[in-house]
């Protein structure tokens, strides 16, 4: 519930960032996500990149949609407006709201329910569209506030709680975002804050739709993410013992990625997945090498991680829109209403 | 009541309207095939007789197709100002060889029928008692052009020139307008002039022109405009300062968003030189072509939350696609202006004939408890000036107002009074606290602090830490906290319930006019208008007094319980089968169901006044 307030312990130690602000102020409510869920992590990473980057909180605008990850925006950066809206609208409801005033930074935080099922659609025309802001897709594959149901980023194989395996190609939202002309592509790891937070801030400051993936484990319900057929679960069993009203604590997975190379991170309930991260000579700026890179990763069962890629020099929805530098909702009404003798004169020709 | 019926009865052979056929008083029906460039030439016929001075209005019934399908237009004349849709026509030019045989029947007795004799007409679709001119058009038109496109748009401009000779269009009035329309493009202009000449000269040497019943410059239109309700619709988004508009092609509101565009870019945009001696355009309006309505209208819901003026324009299915954020704008409480073309439903319906049918679909949108501000516009006037109030109110009461213009309104030409600016008008932004307000109150709570019509202060994102607060669409409290706490959900849908009832004070009043101990009366919306004038007058010249309100705005106002109080039966004529106009006045306005007699028209053409005038008799006489 996001009644309830975090205390806030003032530490005189804490550092300040340019504007003065320590790390306290990018905090929101306390968390009511279960313990140790990847998201708090993806949570706790977002606080950080916004303190590092001096952002004025009340210019930040949090924006999602619904289910588990669209919790997430009560729980940081109480000093900024957010809007929990309803499933999967997310995007078309931050573009309205960046189209009236470009001087917010828009962050919108969603889930792989929210943008890769029911709201597929509108996030595909955000990424056309070129919206500018962070989104974040905290993805785990399952639908957990509705207690463990698949979504489109299950991979064939993975199973769900009663043991029926997945047979349908789920969505890799890296590669959909490339095919369609993202200019800012990137995918981190839950458990993984020291390459997660560059990229949120790499991200943030794009000036452009910025899509980070963030594979953020289901604790409870599932984490069969990344799995492939040649990774089993052992956890039959126990998903038999998780009832409705008991949901036992679990530990945050996290491990520090290594820089090229692949290793393979064990989940609570023993699912494993390997994460890939890139190889020094891999050039974010090619398009069709990202493509390739992230589909070849995927046929070898791998999650590649980092920034897969980046393009600073297309136009925003702004510039496509030849829309004032200035927000919208700062035009003063004499400079958008015509005014009587226009009136007059346009009406000259419907005679 | 029907004429044979009367026959039958032995009662005398009295038609349903006073017969009008006379010195400007006429109607004249076009059957062409869509997509062949016909629309220029009746436009051309409805523009000179508005010039003229005459009462006019122009119908299009137009099929769901691009080119190939029947289509027809239907100009009304009425020097006495009756310009609701024609029940019978006059002249009938048919030019649509496909329909031939349903154009020849819809010619009332002793009218005429124009048709291309360049092939023979069917022997057998001849009647006795129509007069037929034929004119060897698509021959006479062959010998002069040779181009095959310029031949088809010139065989229309041609019997555009024969009727200009039959019904008495003044030939200067004609001429100007197509100088105004082709100007700078000389040889168009020769060319659509020889072809008009043509059909003028063939009609005045072959036919007794003008005919019984013609055209006289009069003074009718004096300070009017002939105007479309979409452009106007467009216009008062303009004027009320909209910046946002998102929206996804839809017939017939597609215009409404294509119109503002145009008026923005005229308007709005503006050219500047930058230091390095560029032109740069800068657009002051941001106009979102969406994926689909949930889209359109999330865009609208997301740039009011961030304090712009937005809209969005649809029909119909458009509405039903947006509920569940129609429902988000109102519990979350976020000004939306949509605004709803009506076409004739349920489902893809019929896309291009009009109804009123999305009343009770847009009264109580979304799941939950809901109840919307509605705007029934009658004319293209209205739909202006209540574009305009729709922002006014969506802001005022922070919700969704719908405006519910129709197809009829929003695609045909109308004869309007000129619309009129009051430059001192300024935004209603309702209760909105900036950063010096926010300094003076001790915490900001969104959804506390109402006023006295129940409205709570907002904040824009952007401003300051302390008008922070998080907008959900799930249940919260008056602190704007996450609730599933009984009390604390249910102080906020009372207030919400409250606030709508105080929005009736603000909504535009009924048009009422009422005669001394009349006892019965018409209650409508919208379109009806002009139908229902002219057979209230029907009724009036045979001593039979009904008084008249129509309907502007909902919720309803205690004027309109009172006027339904006030008489013994009203009906009520609105154009929908399941009468949802009479169901929201019996639900909201207290109304006792039996008081209120539907009076429907649901086929998806424009309401007549004979359509009102049968459905009034046939509803008595079922009384008697």
């Amino acid at each position: 519930m996001t009644s309830i307030s975090k205390p806030r312990i003032p530490l005189a130690t804490l550092p300040a960032n340019e504007i003065g602000l320590t790390v306290r102020d990018y905090e929101g409510a306390m968390s009511t996500l279960c313990a140790g869920c990847g998201h708090d992590s993806v949570t706790a990473a977002l606080v950080r990149s916004l303190f590092e980057l001096s952002i004025p909180p009340h210019r930040i605008v949090k924006m999602s949609g619904i289910g588990c990850s669209s919790k997430t925006p009560t729980y940081f950066a109480s000093g900024a407006h957010g809007f929990n809206s309803v499933h999967g609208r997310m995007a078309p409801i931050a573009a309205g709201a960046n189209a009236a005033n470009r001087s917010s930074i828009h962050i919108g935080i969603s889930g792989d329910g929210d943008s890769l099922s029911i709201g597929a659609g509108h996030l595909v025309h955000a990424i056309r569209r070129n919206v500018r802001m962070l989104y974040v897709i905290e993805n785990n594959g399952v639908y957990g506030l509705t207690k463990g149901q698949f979504s489109a980023s299950a991979d064939v194989g993975s199973t769900a709680k009663h043991g029926e395996a997945n047979e349908v190609a789920p969505i890799d939202p890296v590669q959909l975002a490339l095919s369609l002309g993202a200019t800012f592509v990137a995918r981190g790891f839950s458990g993984d804050k020291a390459q997660l937070v560059p990229i949120l801030k790499a991200a943030l400051e794009h000036r452009g739709f910025a899509l980070v993936d963030v594979i953020s484990p289901c604790v409870q319900f599932n984490n069969h993410v990344g799995s492939t057929k040649s990774y089993h679960y052992v956890r039959d069993h126990e998903l038999k013992e998780i009832e409705q009203d008991f949901v036992p604590p679990m530990r945050e997975t996290a491990a520090r990625l290594p820089h090229g190379g692949t290793i393979v991170v064990t989940l609570p309930d023993g699912g494993r997945i390997r994460f890939g991260t890139l190889p020094e000579e891999y050039d974010p700026r090619d398009r069709g090498a990202a493509l390739h890179y992230a589909a070849q990763a995927q046929q070898r069962g791998e999650i590649p991680t980092g920034v897969l890629f980046v393009d600073e020099g297309t136009r925003d929805i702004h510039e496509l829109n030849s829309t004032p530098d200035e927000p919208l909702i700062s035009l003063p009404f004499e400079a958008l209403c015509p005014g009587a003798d226009a009136l007059a004169r346009f009406q000259d020709g419907f005679q | 009541m029907k004429t044979e019926e009367k026959a039958q009865r032995g009662e005398p052979d009295e038609p349903a309207l006073p017969k009008r056929r006379g010195l400007n008083e006429f109607a004249l029906k076009f059957a062409t095939v869509n997509g062949t460039g016909s629309a220029s030439a009746n436009n051309l016929i409805l523009r000179s007789i508005f010039r003229m001075g005459v009462p006019v209005s122009g119908k299009n019934l137009f099929p769901s197709n691009i080119q190939g399908l029947p289509t027809w237009y239907e100009i009304r004349v009425s020097g006495e100002g009756n310009t609701s849709r024609a029940a019978e026509f006059d002249l009938m030019v048919a030019m649509n060889g496909q329909t031939y045989a349903s154009d020849v029947a819809a010619v009332s007795p002793g009218g005429y029928l124009l048709y291309d004799s360049s092939w023979p007409l069917p022997k057998l679709l001849l009647r006795p008692e129509i007069n037929f001119l034929g004119i060897p058009l698509a021959k006479l038109i062959g010998e002069i052009f040779s181009d095959s496109r310029q031949r088809i748009l010139m065989k229309n401009i041609a019997y555009a020139g024969a009727v200009a000779a039959l019904v008495g269009i003044d030939q200067e009035v004609i001429l100007e307008l197509l100088s105004e329309r082709f100007g700078s493009r000389k040889s168009l202009f020769d060319a659509n002039r020889e072809a008009l000449q043509l059909g003028f000269d063939y009609a005045e040497s072959h036919f007794a022109c003008p005919l019984p019943f013609r055209l006289e410059t009069m003074a009718g239109n004096d300070g009017k405009i002939l105007i479309d309700g979409n452009t106007a619709t467009a216009m008062g988004c303009l004027y009320a300062g909209a910046t946002v508009a998102a929206w996804y092609p839809i017939t017939p509101a597609t215009s409404v968003a294509e119109k503002f565009r145009s008026l923005c870019e005229r308007y709005r945009r503006v050219e500047e030189t930058t230091a390095n001696g560029a032109r740069e355009i800068r657009n002051n309006f941001l106009i979102l072509q969406a994926e689909d309505e949930l889209a359109a209208i999330g865009m609208v819901i997301g740039a009011s939350w961030a304090g712009a003026r937005a809209f969005t324009s649809t029909s119909g299915p458009g509405i039903s696609l947006m509920n569940e954020q129609i429902g988000l704008a109102y519990y979350t409480e976020i000004p939306a202006v949509i605004v709803d073309v009506q076409r004739a439903g349920p489902s893809t319906g019929m896309p291009t004939r009009v109804q009123q049918a999305d009343i009770m679909a847009c009264a109580y949108a979304s799941h939950g408890d809901t109840k919307h501000l509605l705007l029934f516009p009658a004319d293209p006037k209205e739909c202006f000036e209540m574009a305009v109030l729709s922002f006014d109110l969506a802001e005022r009461f922070q919700t969704p107002v719908m405006l519910l213009s129709d197809l009829d309104i929003g695609m045909n030409d109308w004869v309007i009074p000129r619309l009129e600016w009051d430059d001192s008008y300024r935004p209603d932004r309702g209760r909105v606290l900036g950063p010096a307000e926010l300094e003076q109150i001790e915490e900001f709570f969104r959804y506390d602090d109402a006023d006295a019509e129940f409205v709570t202060p907002r904040t824009l994102p952007g401003f300051s830490e302390r008008g922070a607060y998080f907008t959900r669409g799930s249940g919260h409290d008056r602190f704007g906290r996450y609730t599933e706490d009984a009390e604390g959900y249910q102080q906020v849908v009372d207030r919400l319930a409250a606030k709508h009832r105080a929005a009736s004070a603000h909504m535009p009043p009924p048009v009422v006019k009422r005669h001394p101990g009349a006892r019965f009366a018409v209650i409508t919306v919208g379109s009806c208008e002009s139908a229902v004038i002219e057979a209230i007058g029907y009724f009036a010249a045979r001593d039979l007094q009904l008084d008249y309100l129509r309907v502007r705005g909902f919720p309803f106002s205690s004027e309109i319980s009172s006027f339904i109080e006030d008489h013994e039966r009203c009906f009520v004529v609105e154009q929908n089968r399941d009468a949802q106009l009479r169901s929201l006045l019996i639900l909201e306005a207290g109304a006792p169901a039996g008081n209120l007699v539907p009076i429907l028209s649901y086929g998806g053409l424009p309401l007549t006044a004979v359509q009102v005038i049968e459905g009034i008799e046939t509803a008595w006489k079922d009384e008697a």
